[in-house]
């Protein structure tokens, strides 16, 4: 039973077309065929970044950080509230490319190494790397040294943000969540709470005032 | 942009200026309005309305939309007073119109006979301050009932065993039960515990301009975008200036609470959005900033006759501050809950409200919530398992699988009241506008963190008789960051003992007045806001009284 469920998804078809539009504007600037111009990083520097995402969230059976369009989220974060980790992506960027070389002789740079060689990489320098604070439950902002930890920040934010924060395009961090992108819902939600016959009072009472 | 239909001068001598538009804020403008006075509301924040709520996780929790931002409002942190405190950020309120109530989860339980009167009960505690309250839960009972019908809460009543007596039943039925509730109900039940539909300060049923809940999901921390929880802002707020009284004036950051030679308060002294100071003129002030940002203003408004601040003669300004304890359990279930729809709490229990002072020997008691309240950005970060995969295909798998299919128990219990535990001023670090910022010293009594790893240990059990596919718990440590902001002007009869007399007006100055978590006397079993709201009608009606009876001299 859900009191008030008509009225409410009456009244949201309403007053949300605001809401709704907005959040609309949003997808379809990422939906648009031309490929977007980066802002920030050169064409070089965003396709090591489309492929350092690409192993944090790899592509599968489910769309991945590149499906997601985490490397545009990225570009536009460094353009705006990021832009303080410009200095650190140029650098880290200079970093991985070296390591990818110094490792594997003949690779050029990140994104023409293997898959495998690629998690080696990524790897050896979470290794090397002092061990930061970890974000916490309600707070996943960190102020950050490490790269490979902003970097790794940056690419879940741009995954799973509500598209109206510029990443997740067509939802694809949700299909990987399975999180229904609907703005509103109605019981039964899940498995355990179909048939729920409404509360009752425990069938023995016992009083313990 | 206020919405206002008056706005004062600065040099107009209001009835009540009001510093917090918050959950006891936002009910004083309303009755103090309603009863016929000339209010203005100073809120530090921005005047935000449903039109500018969003789901955008990283805006909201990352980037401080609705709270106080770390960066211009840095905090310090230490355990002791023989510590050096350390920059960290320490705690975080709502800051915005409505204040905290914008993006709280919202239960609303009422505080408990026990309450009020365990200092009596249980006698001395070695190193705590407990006290028994100048008012019990009889007085406050007519309140909390106000509080349920006037800004909205869901709920059954009867349901818990444990409850205190009501005077009227709940003005709506509960909101609809989520997976994890059901799943909790029948584990604890089969353990003999006796777990009830959680009373929510959200609508179950539409009300004038208020959509019911629609199950969005992005609940805890966000603003509700369809009215739907009972903030100050959906509720009070806008009866308080349809009454033509009251002006709510936004981004006013209230730094000085000015007297005259008489040690009467003259106005509250703030910077507008320019930096431009301007004092507000009132016949009367009251402080409704919360439970940190209210001692600090008092400390801030020190002058030649109360170098240790305005309110301060008993030094319990700041003290006593009492953030709650909590713990929490996760469990994993085979089958999808699918409980990120929906808001946060369907299902809890008080069987352990009370607890036995002899077996299992604490002091205070809890209550169990069963609830999922981490949105994805977050779930990413720290909802999986200890020990999954933080990159690559293995940690996509976990995210596909888990997210629909955990849930919390959560814990929720006393903080029992210690001096030395505190909101002062730090003596070297400034906030972004010049003044000092607040420094946190805290340290969990014992007993406390004893009694949560305890009560952890039973909704592990709970997880068990779930069949939890697997579970977990995060150790219980000592706390650095408070949400609840309580205790620290302490209501009391007795001057040398609290800041504010029955009535919420301080003992020092007969016309400034204090309500919101800094008058809590106890911090009750983890759930705040309701007894605040309590509080703040009745102490609108307690000052409605002494203003007509001209007992306020301005």
């Amino acid at each position: 039973m859900q009191a008030g469920g008509l009225a409410a998804a009456a009244w949201v078809q309403a007053q949300w077309p605001s809401v709704m539009a907005a959040a609309q504007r949003a997808h379809q600037a990422l939906r648009s065929t031309q490929p977007p111009k980066f802002e920030v990083l050169t064409a070089e520097q965003a396709q090591e970044v489309t492929a350092i995402a690409a192993r944090i969230l790899p592509t599968d059976e489910l769309p991945g950080a590149t499906e997601a369009g985490v490397v545009y989220f990225i570009d536009h974060a460094l353009k705006t509230f990021a832009s303080d980790a410009v200095p650190l992506y140029q650098q880290g960027l200079v970093l991985v490319n070296q390591l990818t070389s110094e490792k594997y002789p003949g690779v050029p740079r990140f994104s023409a190494a293997s898959s495998e060689q690629q998690d080696e990489i990524l790897a050896a320098l979470q290794k090397d790397q002092p061990k930061e604070k970890r974000p916490t439950r309600r707070n996943s902002y960190i102020q950050s040294s490490d790269f490979i930890q902003v970097i790794w920040v940056h690419t879940i934010w741009g995954f799973l943000v509500d598209p109206d924060g510029g990443g997740n395009r067509d939802f694809a961090g949700w299909k990987v969540i399975d999180r229904d992108p609907a703005h509103s819902f109605t019981p039964p939600f899940g498995f355990y709470d179909q048939g729920y016959p409404g509360w009752q009072p425990a069938a023995q009472e016992t009083e313990k005032k | 942009m206020t919405q206002s239909k008056v706005a004062y001068k600065t040099s107009d001598e209001v009835d009540f200026v009001i510093v917090g538009s918050g959950a006891a804020g936002g009910v004083l403008a309303k009755e103090l309005a309603t009863n016929g006075f000339r209010v203005v509301v100073l809120e530090q924040g921005p005047y935000l309305t449903e039109a500018d709520f969003t789901h955008n996780e990283i805006k909201v929790l990352q980037q401080h939309f609705l709270t106080n931002d770390p960066l211009r409002q840095p905090n310090t942190f230490r355990k002791t007073p023989d510590e050096t405190a350390k920059k960290q950020p320490c705690l975080v309120y709502g800051r915005c119109v409505g204040g905290s109530s914008v993006h709280f989860t919202a239960n609303y339980w009422r505080f408990h006979e026990i309450d009020f009167v365990e200092r009596g009960k249980v006698g001395e505690i070695p190193g705590v301050g407990l006290a028994d309250w100048p008012i019990t839960y009889a007085d406050l009972e007519p309140y909390y009932t106000k509080v349920e019908w006037e800004v909205g809460v869901s709920g059954l009543a009867g349901a818990s065993p444990f409850d205190p007596p009501r005077s009227k039943p709940y003005p709506m039925p509960p909101l609809p039960v989520k997976d994890s509730g059901v799943i909790f109900e029948r584990a604890s039940r089969k353990l003999g515990y006796h777990p009830f539909p959680a009373p929510m300060a959200i609508l179950s049923q539409p009300r004038p301009g208020r959509s019911a809940c629609v199950n969005c999901g992005f609940c805890l921390g966000f603003g509700c975008e369809v009215g739907a929880k009972s903030s100050s802002l959906s509720s009070v707020i806008p009866l308080a200036e349809k009454t033509g009284r009251c002006e709510i004036r936004p981004n006013c950051y209230v730094h000085r609470i000015e007297t005259d030679k008489n040690g009467r308060a003259t106005g509250a002294v703030y910077f507008d959005s320019q930096r431009n100071s301007h004092l507000q003129k009132a016949k009367a002030v009251i402080l409704s900033a919360n439970g940190a940002e209210t001692p600090r203003l008092l400390l801030l408004s020190a002058n030649k006759s109360s170098p240790n601040g305005l309110a301060n003669s008993s030094g319990l300004v700041g003290k006593y501050l009492m953030p709650n304890s909590g713990a929490i359990a996760y469990g994993v279930f085979e089958e999808q809950l699918n409980d990120y729809k929906g808001f946060a709490v369907s299902r809890i229990f008080h069987d352990f409200y009370e607890l036995d002072t002899q077996k299992p020997a604490f002091y205070g008691g809890g209550g169990l919530d069963a609830r999922f309240d981490i949105t994805p950005i977050a779930f990413a970060m720290n909802g999986l398992p200890p020990g999954t995969p933080r990159w690559g295909k293995g940690f996509k798998k976990a995210l596909h699988h888990n997210f629909t299919r955990t849930m919390e128990i959560f814990c929720h219990g006393t903080s029992l009241p210690v001096e030395s535990n505190s909101f002062s001023l730090d003596p070297d670090l400034k906030d972004a506008w010049g003044l000092p910022a607040l420094r946190m010293t805290f340290k969990d009594h014992p007993n406390d963190l004893k009694m949560m790893e305890w009560m952890q240990a039973r909704a592990m059990e709970i997880l068990d008789a779930a069949g939890a596919q697997a579970k977990w718990s995060p150790p219980v440590t000592e706390q650095q960051f408070a949400f609840h902001l309580l205790g620290t002007c302490r209501m009391g009869k007795d001057p040398k003992s609290s800041v504010i007399d029955p009535d919420h007006r301080t003992h020092d100055v007969p016309n400034l007045f204090l309500c919101d978590g800094s008058s809590l006397v106890t911090s009750g079993r983890g759930q705040p806001t309701m007894t605040i709201q309590a509080l703040a009608y009745r102490a609108a009606d307690r000052i409605t009284a002494l203003a007509k009876q001209g007992a306020i001299p301005g």
